[in-house]
């Protein structure tokens, strides 16, 4: 447990020292949200018609972005075979590392949602549902993202191969969050959708530390 | 048999071009598979060859230094 | 009790077992097929709402079966991969993947072109469709992964937990699909109810179900000797066995 604790600080405190790779992500996001209006046109009822898929899309190709640095730079440095060789579990290790990654990579896009709903012209009541469907789905991006960059670390450009593993499977939480959005903007309750999200983010924070950790023990071998 | 003649069958009652080209794209399919398979084991033969030869050359050469 | 396959660990043994059942596998595929092919396009009757259109059956529902059975068998042998840690079930992961990512393709393609005389389009975001598009790109990301690995061990073991973490996320996938189709877009897909199919249309179905299935159980045979051969070039058997020279 302590072991897990200083891998989330010894995470947290070199991001602080490195901000343009938590910055960069979200500068991303911005721009991506801000291209579809000037594409699709500024009609109000446009934007909020596509918004909920708009932000999620792009909060997926921004977590996409975020998602090497998870484990590249320490395989490079070499201090990812020092966890490997630590003798703590490196499930727990792993895991640790994905919320660290969370915590660097959706928390800040979580805060800067109600910006991102003002720019798509979002009611309030759209904006709870996204709000809540970006928190409980975040995680699942964070823990399959990981088994992907597992898989990808050891390869020199593993960049595109990684979206092209990892995003089929970010499918089922791209599905139920938009729907649960536009259940949310006729005025109907979603609280199903969320449940069956939570379902996958139970599910996916089962098994993902240990596909993570047996693929890193692959890719590190 | 369903078709009175060959002119018939290909017709395969005005349906015919959808039904051909799912035929014919599932035989070029299948056959890419079939010739991709066979043509790697053939390129790993010859390649296993080739580096048996390039190893056989070198102890030839070996030897004729040793014997000078 | 399963002292019997002990000998079957030695890459030298699963490749004459491999090649012993190859030619098995390649006559019943080809009886099948062309059996089941000719007996499906000229014998069986037509369907009384669709037509001769409905002979495209006998190829899109063996390819979209055997994509699905395909993907499973990767899965399996991939988890005995690494629950086991057996070379060779890796090796089959490999040899599987691009044989069932062109089943994906054929169900994909032949769906499409049975699909533009039946609903109008060539696509439709079909709950089924949709799901079999997905497939293909798990298909693709094992294939592309294995592929990416120059130490093919390496590779083995990979494509193994991305086909495992695939199949885990197969039916979420698939339901997912179903779910997000039936808000989108109702019942306004006009799709034909299923008539309770006649034998005389059913048996070429089965013959090319089996066919196929035989021609994957060959295919991957094939390709998992060959890739047995590649990891094993510098062995002495395999020089044994190629170029007829025994010590190298």
């Amino acid at each position: 447990m302590r072991a897990v604790l200083n891998v989330i600080k010894r995470e947290l405190l070199i991001a602080m020292r490195r901000k343009s790779d938590i910055l960069n992500p979200l500068w991303f996001l911005l721009i991506v949200i801000t291209l579809f209006p000037l594409a699709l046109g500024p009609e109000p009822e446009l934007l909020a018609r596509v918004a909920p898929g708009v932000l999620w899309v792009a909060a997926l190709l921004s977590s996409l972005l975020s998602l090497e640095r998870l484990f590249r730079d320490d395989y490079l440095d070499g201090s990812l075979e020092q966890l490997l060789l630590s003798g703590h579990p490196l499930a727990a290790l792993s895991l640790a590392k994905i919320v660290a990654h969370w915590l660097l990579t959706a928390l800040p896009l979580l805060l800067l949602s109600p910006l991102f709903a003002v720019l798509l012209g979002l009611s309030m009541p759209i904006f709870k549902a996204t709000f809540l469907t970006l928190l409980i789905g975040t995680p699942v991006l964070s823990l399959i993202g990981g088994v992907g960059v597992a898989l990808t670390v050891g390869l020199r450009r593993g960049g595109v191969l990684l979206s092209l593993l990892v995003l089929p499977l970010f499918i089922p939480v791209l599905i139920f969050a938009t729907s649960a959005i536009e259940a949310a903007s006729f005025g109907l309750p979603y609280a199903g959708h969320l449940a069956i999200m939570g379902a996958i983010a139970m599910l996916t924070l089962c098994f993902a530390p240990f596909a993570t950790a047996s693929a890193l023990r692959v890719s590190m071998s | 048999m369903q078709f009175d003649s060959f002119s018939d069958f290909v017709a395969m009652g005005g349906y015919g071009f959808y039904v051909w080209l799912s035929f014919g794209c599932t035989l070029l399919t299948l056959g890419a598979v079939v010739v991709d398979s066979i043509f790697k084991r053939q390129a790993l033969t010859r390649s296993i060859t080739q580096l048996k030869a390039k190893q056989d050359r070198m102890l030839a050469a070996r030897e004729v230094k040793e014997r000078l | 009790m399963w002292k019997w396959l002990h000998p079957y660990a030695k890459p030298e043994a699963s490749f004459r077992l491999a090649g012993a059942f190859v030619p098995w596998f390649t006559a019943l595929a080809v009886l099948c097929l062309s059996v089941g092919t000719v007996w499906g396009l000229l014998f069986a009757p037509s369907d009384y709402q669709q037509g001769d259109s409905f002979r495209i059956i006998y190829v899109h529902v063996p390819a979209a079966i055997l994509s699905m059975g395909a993907y499973l068998t990767m899965a399996i042998a991939g988890f005995i991969a690494l629950v086991w840690q057996i070379k060779q079930s890796e090796i089959f992961v490999a040899a599987v993947a691009p044989i069932g990512a062109g089943f994906t393709f054929i169900a994909l393609l032949t769906g499409a072109a049975w699909g533009k005389p039946m609903w109008g389009t060539w696509w439709v975001w079909d709950a089924r469709l949709t799901s079999e598009l997905i497939l293909l790109f798990l298909y693709l990301g094992v294939i592309a992964l294995y592929n990416a690995f120059d130490d093919k061990a390496l590779a083995g073991r990979s494509a193994s937990i991305l086909s495992l973490v695939g199949v885990i996320n197969l039916p979420i996938i698939h339901y997912s699909v179903e779910w997000w189709n039936t808000l989108h877009q109702g019942a306004s897909i006009t799709k034909f109810a299923k008539p309770s199919i006649d034998s005389a249309m059913l048996w070429p179905l089965l013959l090319n179900i089996v066919g196929f299935g035989a021609f994957l159980g060959a295919l991957s045979l094939v390709r998992f000797r060959t890739e047995l051969l590649k990891r094993e070039q510098r062995r002495p058997w395999v020089r044994q066995l190629l170029l007829g020279t025994g010590e190298a």
